[in-house]
């Protein structure tokens, strides 16, 4: 019996003419550093190719949307910074959304300008480790990684003077913010902004025209434009592939549309356009950043009207959506007018990336795959749920 | 997208097909369209493929459980056996259904959302649904999660496994009515014995 035999998907392979052929069946995870938390993949290579790839979750399961219905509404706010744990403020942003568009709630300008330069401060740490993960998936061992992250303490900070929390910040409240600015914090991130664009030069200087990383990555995990659509894939992977559909100019949620700031698009989708298109992303967040803390108003920082403590929305449901770092993060909210939800659903941008891995993947060698997984830019607390 | 305008149009270019709209009373005003299942691969390829909607984006889907509405439970039911529960989840399951709800965005023309819904019969064995993977991609993972935390059956799904429980697990945990197995392990530890003899010590009573 033929080695091919055992894997029904690789039956379009033919034994080597030698009929000396083996497939290796490799379980990449859950404990594999490059896979970014507790994920694995099964792969099965034909030497050092890799001619299947199925993707297996779970492993961080906790079954977050049933907590969120024994949960009152706000209650799963808090939950929800454990999805991405990277970017806890938008996913508060996220869901205080898709709770504002089910009860016809009004958020205060201010807020608004609140909301706004804490998820571009998220974005920005949030790229800045990536880029930094990514190059240590490609053997650039510490260096960049600890760039990246210098920059991104000096945001997770700023996140803690302002909620307490440098990561589970739990900051969004239905109709506006938790708490508002304290004294001095604007000047400091006006500061760690102003300070931001010397790093990105500093990265680009010693990575982006780097002769290894281009033959790395250039060419490597290549999406197609139609599959990318069709595969609803979101965020940054997407516009690689060139296709321009970003959330804050689709639906200019909270006030987007006030801003000036382009969307950068990438021509190959592949992994440098990825890596590329997220460090033009973050300088696109320095100039909503710039102009969001200088217009910051006066005013109440939360909606004085609704309520916090028995906290109903009328029966009905109601999706919302925002573009986290990762991609397109929607919630979906049914309501039956008692203070839990009927039903709570996240969309998670990190799962429905990894939808085209195994086509991103065939063909290409196991270091490959390190680098593709990496470029899609997964959290494993989003993945799973 | 107003589907008072939609809905004749689908009509029109699926023949047959059985849908209502179903409104959706809160201030998100999120209209929704409940197809019926023998038409509903049809429906989808036209929502994709006419090019003046141009749906090319699922973006989400949602399983949903819906229980026939009962009566609340007595304070005598508490204290029933067992037989008489199973009775009683028989009856829950052949009555009520299983919902799973599409919510679809079009890349090239920007707009949406069209919100899909299809139901199944019952929640027992008639909860065959049609997968729409031949029309997106993106509902692979999502209709084995609605598969897998539901156990709706999509047919058509070429990889239809769990996806977040484990391989063996057998029941469906995000339904209404599931009940987490009692695997509580009770295990005296010696930290009960030092409480003990801190009470004696302080003269009360254990």
């Amino acid at each position: 019996m033929s080695a091919l035999a055992e894997f029904p998907s690789a039956a379009h392979l033919t034994p080597s003419a030698d009929g000396d052929s083996q497939l290796l069946e490799v379980s990449m995870g859950p404990q594999h550093p490059s896979t970014h938390g507790v994920f694995r993949m099964d792969v099965v290579l034909d030497g050092e190719t890799v001619v299947k790839l199925k993707p297996i979750f779970g492993y961080l399961h906790r079954n977050h949307e049933k907590i969120a219905e024994d949960e009152t509404y706000l209650g799963s706010m808090p939950y929800t910074d454990r999805l991405d744990y990277f970017c806890s403020l938008t996913n508060n942003w996220a869901y205080a959304l898709a709770v504002e568009t089910l009860a016809g709630i009004q958020v205060p300008e201010r807020a608004q300008y609140l909301r706004i330069i804490t998820a571009e401060l998220t974005r920005l740490q949030n790229h800045a480790s990536l880029v930094g993960f990514l190059m240590q998936d490609m053997g650039a061992s510490g260096t960049p990684l600890m760039y990246a992250f210098r920059e991104r303490e000096k945001i997770l900070d700023l996140f803690e003077a302002l909620t307490g929390a440098r990561m589970m910040c739990n900051y969004m409240r239905f109709g506006g913010c938790r708490v508002d600015l304290p004294a001095g914090w604007l000047e400091q991130a006006k500061q760690v902004v102003a300070a931001f664009p010397r790093f990105l030069d500093e990265y680009e200087t010693l990575l982006v025209s780097n002769e290894i990383i281009m033959a790395r990555t250039q060419g490597v995990g290549v999406l197609s434009r139609e599959l990318a659509i069709n595969a609803g894939i979101t965020g940054p992977v997407l516009r690689a592939c060139g296709v321009n559909y970003d959330l804050r100019k689709v639906d200019k949620y909270g006030i987007y549309d006030r801003f000036s700031f382009r969307i950068p698009l990438g021509d190959h989708g592949d992994v440098y356009d990825r890596y590329m298109l997220r460090l033009l992303e973050m300088r696109e967040s320095i100039k909503i950043l710039e102009q969001a803390m200088r217009d910051l108003p006066e005013g109440p920082f939360t909606d004085p009207k609704t309520k916090v403590r028995n906290f109903r929305p009328k029966p009905g449901e109601a999706y919302g959506r925002i573009e986290a770092p990762k991609g397109e993060l929607g919630f979906y909210l049914i309501s039956d007018g008692t203070p839990n939800p009927y039903r709570y659903r996240v969309r998670p941008p990190s799962l429905i990336n990894l939808t085209v891995l195994e086509d991103m993947c065939l063909g290409r060698n196991v270091a490959d795959v390190v680098i593709i997984l990496g470029s899609i830019d997964i959290v494993m607390g989003e993945v799973d749920r | 997208m107003n589907l008072e305008s939609l809905k004749p149009e689908i009509e029109a270019n699926v023949p047959g097909c059985r849908l209502e709209i179903i409104s959706n009373p809160s201030p998100s005003a999120q209209h929704s369209l409940l197809i019926d299942s023998e038409h509903a691969l049809a429906i989808a390829i036209f929502l994709r493929d006419a090019p003046h909607l141009r749906f090319d984006y699922c973006s989400n889907v949602t399983g949903i459980d819906w229980p026939a509405p009962t009566p609340a439970p007595s304070k005598a039911k508490e204290t029933g056996d067992a037989i008489e529960e199973d009775v009683e989840n028989a009856e829950a399951l052949a009555t009520g259904h299983l919902e799973v709800v599409y919510h679809l965005y079009s890349m090239e023309l920007k707009h949406g959302p069209v919100i899909l819904r299809m139901r199944t019969q019952d929640r027992s064995t008639r909860v065959h649904l049609p997968s729409l993977i031949s029309v997106w991609r993106s509902v692979d993972f999502q209709e084995r999660e609605v598969f897998d935390l539901f156990g709706v059956i999509f047919d058509g799904h070429p990889d239809l496994r769990r996806l977040l429980m484990w391989d063996e697990f057998t029941d469906f945990p995000m339904r209404r009515d599931y009940v987490e197995p009692d695997d509580y392990e009770y295990e005296p530890t010696a930290h009960d014995k030092v409480l003990l003899k801190t009470m004696q010590h302080q003269g009360g009573t254990a």
